[in-house]
């Protein structure tokens, strides 16, 4: 069958738009169907991020627009799938798009229609606690900024219609079906929040101040119901005392919902944090079973939380909660630590959901056929967290297991990298490459302005005297055209534009209307088809900024706009044509580290066709997975293992380096250059490539505690599994005791290791299957098996593991007494025990390679605190440094079990294919120049550069690497001689906007 | 408006008369009454009259400004429904009176004020008509907005707030298209059932209502939720939804926290 060079993405949030992102960049058309009206998911409710406490939307709206705004990419809102045919390759899917009846493409989101509307109904974007109108969109920031009607609960007034002056609404629009042909198809449904309304011991629903934990995330959020005062339902109090309560909908077998859902632990720890600093008068306390922080940097957070901003955690599952119902205050009753049942009353209650499978789960695995887990998420194969059951048809995102943004964005990009190996013969098929006419050269002519003034429909016309503006403006020297627009941004506007300039012979263009964040690409794409260069073009914001904002005052928003025109105006006079870059690349890969994370990602790319170099310092192959045998699930690792191996070696495109280190590397994204040195025979090898994966991997914390190496009955994990799947020894030991976060979460390695939990279980379990009548105790602070693990950590339990919590203030000691080994502990209600063990078995940590500043100081990539490598951005860019082109997965970025860090490098490996792929790359003309004869070579520039970006030349002057350039400017702050400059943001552009507004500015 | 009644010259000391207005179309109740007066029918003095083209012309807010100036009773006459001079403008005077009914019933004001038919050939029932309402309205006693009554600043609030209530786009929005939609269908083409409608319309009255009474006790002074709630006799929890809508509208804003308590104020 034809393989089809488009995907079908299904699920727009921060997963489904990362996969849109990284396949519409490397070659492919895609459909990006999403069942409400916009996209951006729960992340865009959110109102941070943890655990850098990000503001969500301000990271997630620039990917909403990339992608409402990629060629590439088509966005289909309030959709649904009907059917569909086909197999891997070749997909026919016929969805239908329900009617919004709101023409999507006459709209032009001013929202005019929603303020006039007089229906009131419920927001579900911000979780039905305040109203929304019956025609709406659905929050501010939605792509596309489409308004639609509530057909439930509109009473067709006809009001809408009457204001809307793009003649946009259209009350009689039908559902409309489509039939998409794609090759390879994506599952992003993401998840639902679990429900707490039938659990009836947290009165969820009946009580007014039990919210549930997504409720208090828009309480929290500045845009939300309360403006992000924390603030109580019942009479909008501040509640003093808040008690969070966990795994409401998790780990309960009660209510079939056994998983953890992954999340909970960090975005409660989150909630809290954030209400403390929006209001310091509340003192939350955190009920919870287990503090699962068990990601990068999540521990440090959790500290934070306790010791900065005073959050309790304390270690109990609520009995039952009544209410007062005079003060509306909530009676909770539970049993502490110590065996104490408590009762306290507290201000506000906040259920902590878990994650449920999404509603249209089964409707979907019944169409696409594909299976379901016994929880209801998608199956996924062993090794392949982004395979479904089904050939051709991938999932990423919560979809799969419940799991945080950046390993959902990970898993995005991974699901990528299979879309690629599948459709990649026929990348660059369906895409259409747009033509432009030839540039007009007006340098040396004298400026020719064209000034285009938006109404906004009344969004700014309403306010502003636009007329006014108008005649201002035509009296401004250069301006030659003066024209005002009811809607600047519509198509037939647009076309109108484009004959302007051609008929005005304009060579400079200003548009006063709305945002450049959302709409300068818009009108830039207009001067390039009208034969203009799309750096002769200046915005300013007349509306967000101006008539929205000054509704009370019409007179001073006139003044206003008169000077944000005038001031477009003279900035624009200044403007040069400029030149994006074209970067030829070279379509090769180095791979740094021949583990399991370096392998994946290698032969993924070598598939493709791009000759892969691999870099391993050892004499073999197969890095740190070489010593364990089986995952917790069961699956054999070996074996993986080992096919894995033999796939890379007889891969035709892939150059295998054992005993090699990069000796040194120079140049930029698409064109390095590289030495291998083969460590035995000293031999040097010479590569050219256009990206690297960094995949170095890490090593196992050696202990030098607890008699290890010293007593041969003290042993790793490692080596427990090893005996246990090589002998029966195990048979002859009465009492095994595990001890957990050996090297992990103390001074030395303040980081949670993340896969011990899950390896102690494993062993233990394994313990139990050869010897039942072992007994296996498991010493810990915390259990962390999140996700589906916790379904292990429950059949451990069931087959008699005892697990006991230590203090974690109080050392464990290990005494041996004449010749039996004993362990000293104290418990967290302060008993101290004592109990003797045949084994000793230690849950050893990971840290980082002794060798990683080299790497990282010869890359220019940096490392954190705890010595792993720091990715470009903690939440949205999870495998990319902040340099361009350079890359990373696997331990080396983080503690990860195999599974976790296979998803990395095939993350890594489709980010790089976003490069690549192409011939040859632009990148953006906004960059900054030095004048060679300023520039003393003092290197300030380099150091403050955040993309590494500038370099010394042979002559010690500063020189700009075009390629890796962001134009922020920082460099041209800071050089003390003024040498560098940037373009479209030079000196005399700036100034000449300042001198625009008049008065006396001599000083400057 | 007081300089437009004079005292009626009949009362006596121990003898309640009210002033009475009059709306009076000028095709069918204007010219019932021309009619009474040339067939000398007699009735009480109390009602003044103003003259207007047709009942629909009434806008609630002039009735609420009569109530507020201190008028004893309001009496609208148009023609009879299906007669109406320009079509239909008696049913919308229909309309417009049920939606102030409503609102009045908060006030219990809303027996003062009634909406009748009169054709141009009944004079005789005209006059029974003013007599019979004079007669109520004299049994009910003086408004309790009335200079003899010392009207109360609760009460004067909530009729500031009716008022605004009808003057409201949202509610005009809704009022005029009323019919439209019950009678002749909505834009999709469907007609809304008549008391679906009214639901619809009582819930939002009821919510404007107590969102301006919030709006204008917090103009005497700024307030928490609860004090608003004993002042206005509804729970915490619904005053604080309307505060939340009245944020929304950029009507009022956080004034300062007092203990745990929020205090709002208006914004100028």
């Amino acid at each position: 069958m034809e393989k089809i060079g488009a995907v079908l993405i299904i699920g727009g949030g921060i997963a489904g738009i990362q996969s849109a992102l990284d396949l519409a960049e490397s070659g492919f058309k895609v459909h990006l169907v999403e069942k409400t009206t916009g996209i951006g998911g729960v992340m865009a409710q959110l109102d941070k991020t943890f655990p850098t406490n990000d503001c969500s939307m301000c990271i997630l709206s620039p990917k909403l627009v990339e992608a409402g705004r990629h060629p590439n990419i088509e966005l289909t809102i309030n959709a649904k799938i009907l059917k569909v045919d086909g197999e891997a390759g070749n997909f026919n899917v016929n969805i239908l798009k329900k009617a919004l009846f709101i023409n999507s493409e006459k709209c032009t989101g001013c929202g005019v229609c929603a303020q006039e509307c007089p229906v009131e109904s419920i927001d579900l974007y911000n979780e039905k606690m305040v109203i929304n109108k019956a025609t709406y969109v659905k929050y501010p920031q939605s792509v596309p900024l489409v308004f639609s009607i509530d057909r439930d609960k509109c009473i067709g007034c006809g009001i809408c219609e009457s204001v809307c002056k793009a003649h946009a609404v259209e009350y009689f629009q039908k559902d409309e079906k489509a039939n998409l042909n794609v090759g390879a198809v994506i599952l992003a449904p993401g998840f639902d929040e679990f429900d707490p309304t039938p659990l009836q011991v947290y009165g969820y629903g009946k009580y007014p101040n039990v919210v549930s934990s997504i409720e208090f995330e828009r309480i929290l959020c500045a845009s939300g119901p309360y403006s992000g005062m924390v603030l109580r339902p019942s009479d909008g109090d501040i509640p003093e005392k808040i008690a969070f309560l966990q795994c409401v909908g998790s780990r309960d077998i009660h209510h079939a919902k056994q998983y953890c859902s992954s999340v909970c632990c960090m975005y409660t720890t989150k909630e809290a944090v954030i209400a403390k600093e929006h209001q310091h008068q509340v003192n939350p306390t955190i009920f919870t079973m287990d503090i699962r922080a068990y990601g990068k940097d999540f521990d440090k957070y959790i500290i934070r939380a306790q010791e900065e901003y005073g959050i309790k955690y304390v270690r109990s599952r609520i009995a039952s909660i009544d209410e007062d119902p005079k003060t509306h205050n909530l009676i909770l009753t539970y049993e502490s630590e110590d065996g104490k049942i408590i009762t306290e009353d507290y201000n506000l209650v906040v259920l902590s959901v878990g994650l449920n499978p999404p509603n249209d789960a089964i409707d979907l695995s019944n169409k696409f056929g594909f299976e379901l887990n016994k929880f209801g998420f998608c199956k996924t194969l062993p090794f392949s967290l982004e395979e479904t059951t089904k050939s051709g048809i991938y999932v990423c995102g919560a979809f799969a297991e419940p799991k945080d943004i950046p390993d959902s964005v990970i898993q995005a990009s991974a699901v990528s990298a299979n879309v690629n190996s599948l459709l990649f013969p026929v990348r660059n098929t369906l895409i259409t490459e747009k033509e432009y006419p030839e540039e007009i050269d007006v340098s040396g002519d004298p400026p020719r302005i064209g000034v285009f003034i938006c109404h906004c429909g009344i969004n700014i016309a309403g306010v502003v005297d636009v007329k006014k503006v108008e005649e201002y403006a035509a009296k401004l020297p250069n301006v030659v055209y003066v024209d005002r627009n009811l809607y600047t941004c519509s198509a037939d506007t647009q076309t109108q534009l484009k004959e302007k300039i051609i008929e005005q012979k304009l060579n400079r263009v200003v548009i006063a209307s709305c945002t450049p964040r959302t709409h300068e690409p818009l009108f830039q794409n207009t001067l390039r088809e009208a034969g203009l260069n799309p750096y002769l073009f200046q915005m300013t914001n007349i509306r967000d900024q101006c008539s929205w904002v000054h509704i009370q005052d019409p007179e001073a928003a006139t003044d206003k706009a008169i000077d944000l025109v005038h001031m477009a105006i003279t900035r624009v006079r200044n403007h040069k044509s400029l030149k994006e870059l074209s970067l030829n690349i070279t379509p090769q890969a180095l791979i740094i580290g021949g583990g399991v994370a370096g392998l994946t990602a290698a032969l993924n790319l070598s598939q493709q066709g791009f000759k892969t170099y691999l870099i391993e310092k050892e004499p073999e192959l197969g890095g740190f997975s070489k010593n364990i045998h089986t995952t917790l699930e069961g699956e054999n690792i070996q074996s993986y293992l080992k096919s894995l191996i033999s796939s890379v070696e007889k891969e035709k495109n892939i150059q295998i380096f054992t005993n090699s280190e990069l000796e040194n590397i120079s140049g930029y994204l698409g064109n390095f250059k590289s030495n291998i040195l083969n460590t035995k025979s000293k031999e040097e090898t010479e590569i050219e490539h256009g990206i690297i994966i960094v995949a170095t991997g890490a090593k196992e914390y050696s202990p030098e505690e607890f008699y290890y190496k010293k007593d041969e009955r003290v042993l790793t994990q490692i080596e427990l599994e090893n005996i246990l799947e090589t002998s029966e020894e195990i048979k002859k030991k009465k009492a095994v005791i595990m001890i957990q976060c050996v090297g992990s979460r103390n001074d030395k390695h303040p980081y949670c290791s993340r896969v011990c939990c899950s390896e102690a279980i494993k062993n233990a379990i394994k313990i139990k299957k050869q010897s039942s009548s072992t007994e296996v105790i498991i010493l810990y602070r915390d259990i962390r098996t999140y996700g589906f693990k916790e379904e292990y950590y429950r059949e451990a339990r069931k087959k008699g593991v005892i697990f006991i919590r230590f203090d974690e203030n109080t050392p464990i000691e290990v005494i041996k007494e004449n010749e039996s080994l004993n362990i000293v502990f104290k418990k967290p209600d302060g008993n101290l025990l004592k109990a003797a063990a045949d084994l000793i078995i230690l849950s050893t940590g990971m840290e980082a390679p002794r060798n990683i500043d080299s790497i990282s100081q010869m890359l220019k990539v940096p490392l954190n605190a705890d010595r792993f490598f720091l990715e470009a951005h903690v939440k949205l860019r999870p495998v990319d440094f902040a340099t361009e082109g350079i890359f990373l997965c696997g331990t080396a970025r983080g503690p990860a079990n195999i599974e976790e860090s296979v998803s990395q490098a095939k993350a890594a490996s489709a980010r790089a294919v976003t490069i690549l792929s192409k011939e040859i790359m632009t990148a953006g003309a906004v960059t900054s120049f030095v004048d060679e004869n300023a520039c003393t070579g003092c290197n300030i520039c380099i150091r403050v550069c955040p993309y590494n970006a500038i370099e010394k030349d042979e002559m010690g002057v500063a020189n700009v690497i075009e390629a890796l350039c962001k134009g922020c400017g920082v460099c041209a702050a800071s050089c003390p001689e003024k040498a560098i400059l940037v373009r479209n943001f030079t000196k005399d552009q700036i100034l000449s906007e300042i001198y625009a507004l008049g008065g006396n500015l001599d000083g400057f | 408006m007081n300089e437009l009644i004079t005292e009626p010259k009949s009362e006596s000391d121990n003898e309640f008369e009210p002033k009475i207005l009059g709306f009076l179309c000028n095709w069918c109740s204007y010219a019932g009454a021309d009619l009474a007066g040339v067939s000398r029918n007699q009735y009480p003095p109390n009602i003044r009259v103003i003259r207007l083209m047709c009942s629909g012309r009434v806008d609630p807010v002039f009735v609420m400004d009569a109530l507020i100036k201190g008028v004893d009773g309001i009496l609208i006459l148009g023609c009879h429904l299906g007669d109406c001079h320009y079509g239909e403008g008696n049913y919308e005077a229909q309309v417009n009176y049920e939606m102030l009914n409503n609102l009045l019933k908060y006030v219990k004001m809303d027996n003062r004020v009634d909406l009748g038919w009169v054709s141009a050939a009944e004079g005789t029932y005209f006059a029974k008509i003013v007599t019979d309402f004079t007669n109520k309205i004299r049994s009910l006693g003086p408004s309790p907005l009335s200079s003899k009554s010392n009207p109360s600043k609760e009460l004067l609030l909530n009729m500031k707030a009716i008022k605004q209530v009808v003057y409201d786009p949202r509610t005009r929005k809704l009022v005029g298209r009323e019919r439209f939609i019950t009678l002749h269908g909505n834009v999709y083409d469907e007609k809304i059932d008549e008391d679906e409608f009214a639901l619809l319309l009582r819930d939002s009255l009821e919510a404007e209502y107590i969102r301006n009474q919030i709006y204008f006790y917090l103009k005497e002074s700024p307030s928490s939720v609860k004090d608003m709630s004993e002042k206005i006799g509804i729970d915490t929890k619904t005053i604080f939804e309307h505060f939340l809508v009245l944020r929304q509208r950029t009507l009022i804003d956080l004034s300062e926290i007092k203990g745990y308590s929020p205090v709002y104020k208006v914004i100028k």
